[in-house]
């Protein structure tokens, strides 16, 4: 539960980064735009989880049922 | 110390979100600021819980009616809520959306304060000769 969520996070964004410079330069915009897409997804993914706990501990601590 | 800790996540997470934002892909500054607040919100919770439960204890010892102190916790949470949603969406820099949030916010906390005011009115006219 520490930083290492914030590490993948911005590990997957530079990568993404990258291949999007890549694949446009390649000529391929959609596959870029796609992959970027795909990115975006998948840290989505794991983000809700953690917005999920949050609102949980947040209704438990100040009952807000 | 947690708050060195807490200082030093804050710190790398905001190098990491100006990496992120000035590399092609910039959706992910958000994500990034997304998850510190959340992390440093799960960092100061257990705190948070005893603060909340000393002030329960105390609001027990008085005669205090219990239903005034929770709403006034219901309240600072919708508060805590309100402006962290609306806070990421005005880094992302849609300032409408913030604005919508924080409107809808001080409408849920009217709502929750009216009783007590009803009851403020109540005393006061009581009081009056």
């Amino acid at each position: 539960m520490s930083i290492d969520l914030v590490f993948k996070i911005a590990s997957v964004g530079i990568l993404l980064g990258v291949l999007h410079t890549v694949l446009e330069k390649a000529g391929k915009e959609e596959f870029a735009y796609i992959t970027t897409l795909v990115g975006v997804v998948i840290v989505f993914g794991m983000v809700i989880g953690l917005i999920a706990k949050l609102f949980d501990n947040i209704k438990t601590l100040f009952q807000l049922y | 110390m947690e708050i060195l800790r807490i200082v030093g996540i804050g710190i790398v997470s905001t190098i990491l979100a100006v990496l992120v934002r000035r590399s092609n892909s910039s959706e992910f500054a958000i994500f990034i600021s997304l998850a510190t607040g959340i992390i440093i919100f799960f960092m100061i919770m257990d705190k948070l819980v005893y603060v909340v439960d000393t002030l329960n204890q105390l609001v027990k010892k008085t005669n205090i009616q219990i239903t005034y102190f929770s709403t006034i916790l219901k309240i600072i949470g919708i508060a805590y809520i309100v402006e962290f949603g609306a806070q990421i969406s005005r880094d992302a820099g849609e300032d409408a959306i913030a604005s919508k949030i924080e409107l809808a916010g001080k409408v849920i906390i009217m709502v929750l304060a009216i009783p007590i005011m009803l009851a403020l009115l109540e005393l006061i006219i009581k009081l009056l000769p």
